[in-house]
């Protein structure tokens, strides 16, 4: 998967949690959890859908590196390349 | 034959729209099965019915509003007697009458004057147990007098006079929510107390336990909180009540209401069964399944309405601290504000620690401030053991 499927599906999960379409046009360098206004709860199903989307389970040591589009999709593209 | 009325599904609900009958007459209902769903200003609600029976007649039909307290449905019960106890009473609580008071909303059309109005008297007994206006109805009997097929024709078609307002759901939502609130400010005499709470202990323990996990069984400390509130309450169970017509009424379930905002503004508090007997891993999944049906689908009835207490967390990026309004007719309202980092002196030592701030809101005609003050250290020393909650 190269980087753009990648962050077109990170953006897809966040617009299926969240049932906001406004996913699709997050600014990729801008905090996603005051863009898109998730709790914790929120945050764990991100996780649990990207869990199952990209079989990739991110430790929770690794939550603080997921602040941004940007952050998110550079975690994850070198463990689904 | 039982009636089964428009339940209560929530202390701020004046009438709920009959979405679809799940059950039709002639089917077999066991207690506890899901009779109906219902739409309220606040969510979609999968009602159960409690009466086992025959579903013998459907009184509302899909698409109508009806008051709550009205009958919709008729049940030829197992236990007669028995289901003649258990069915709510026909008359509102008080509270649904002062909302609906206050709640313009609500307000039916006025019927025309009985006089201008020719029926039968089968039509008319329908008419009143099915919530239908007559003078909404045309008449097909002599005279343009309405006969019963009339009624039951309107009932078929859901046009009862409490037709809902095209208001924005929003719109319903801030009106039923002002309407409780503005009830429990008026007539509830609330007094406050604080605490703040080490969370160390709870925090390395779900750190060290999420880390052996993988991510769809991980917790969220919020589960810690809500079982350490059911556990405390065992200790002062006067917490865990309600206030019913001067008297306190403890609950013997601990159902934990959780106030869950709602995306596009608003929020609704469904409750957490039994928590106090429930696993952590199992209050999790519960609330997790909790928060996704309150903002995306249905919840049940029995969730809508058991809540005996309520917690509001504001979670991580909020507020130090909140002094919630009680939701009537509960006794107590717990907050969280978020975790900060403070310095605090443990064993000695100034080292900086994550505090949160927990508050009971507490109705002072039911319990004192001795009461409050005990169940707030009882929730401190649980959450200081987390391996025990």
């Amino acid at each position: 998967m190269n980087t753009p499927e990648l962050e077109t599906t990170v953006r897809q999960i966040l617009a299926d949690i969240t049932a906001d379409a406004d996913a699709m046009k997050l600014k990729a360098d801008v905090r996603i959890r005051d863009q898109l206004d998730l709790d914790s709860m929120d945050f764990l199903n991100f996780l649990i859908a990207v869990d199952k989307a990209l079989n990739v389970d991110i430790p929770e040591a690794d939550y603080p590196k997921l602040r941004t589009l940007n952050d998110i999709v550079a975690y994850l593209a070198p463990k689904v390349a | 034959m039982a009636q089964f009325l428009m339940p209560i599904l929530g202390a701020d609900m004046t009438e709920g729209k009959l979405v679809a009958w799940r059950k039709q007459p002639g089917d077999r209902i066991e207690r506890g099965e899901i009779i109906a769903e219902v739409e309220t200003d606040k969510a979609d609600v999968e009602v159960e019915c409690y009466v086992p029976g025959v579903l013998e007649k459907l009184l509302a039909g899909e698409g109508s509003t009806v008051l709550v307290g009205r009958p919709i449905a008729l049940i030829k019960a197992d236990d007669e007697a028995a289901a003649a106890a258990q069915v709510a009473p026909s008359v509102p609580p008080p509270f649904v009458q002062a909302a609906a008071a206050a709640t313009p909303v609500a307000a039916a059309r006025p019927p025309r004057p009985a006089e201008r109005v020719r029926a039968s008297p089968a039509a008319r007994q329908l008419a009143e147990a099915s919530g239908i206006d007559l003078g909404a109805i045309s008449g097909t009997g002599p005279g343009g007098r309405i006969t019963r097929e009339d009624v039951e024709k309107a009932v078929a078609i859901g046009a009862t006079s409490f037709a809902p307002p095209e208001d924005d759901r929003n719109v319903r939502m801030r009106q039923a929510i002002a309407a409780a609130m503005s009830r429990s400010a008026r007539d509830i005499p609330h007094f406050h107390l604080t605490r703040e709470i080490d969370l160390k202990a709870a925090l390395d323990w779900l750190k060290e336990t999420n880390g052996q996990r993988p991510v769809a069984n991980r917790l969220l400390y919020v589960v810690l909180l809500i079982k350490a509130v059911a556990l405390a309450l065992r200790e002062a169970p006067d917490l865990n009540a309600e206030w019913q017509d001067g008297r306190i009424e403890r609950r013997a379930d601990m159902n934990v209401g959780m106030a869950v905002s709602l995306r596009g503004g608003g929020l609704v508090a469904p409750a957490l069964l039994k928590a106090d007997e429930r696993t952590v891993d199992d209050l999790m999944s519960g609330f997790r399944d909790l928060v996704q049906r309150a903002r995306s689908g249905k919840l049940l009835g029995s969730e809508l309405t058991g809540g005996t207490i309520t917690i509001t967390n504001l979670g991580e990026l909020g507020a130090d601290s909140v002094y919630g309004i009680i939701y009537p007719h509960q006794v107590a309202l717990v907050g969280f504000g978020r975790i900060t980092e403070q310095p605090r002196v443990v064993d000695g030592l100034i080292g900086p620690r994550p505090v949160i701030v927990s508050t009971l809101s507490a109705d002072h005609r039911v319990v004192d401030g001795h009461l409050g003050s005990t169940f707030l250290a009882v929730l401190d020393r649980l959450l200081q053991e987390p391996e025990k909650l």
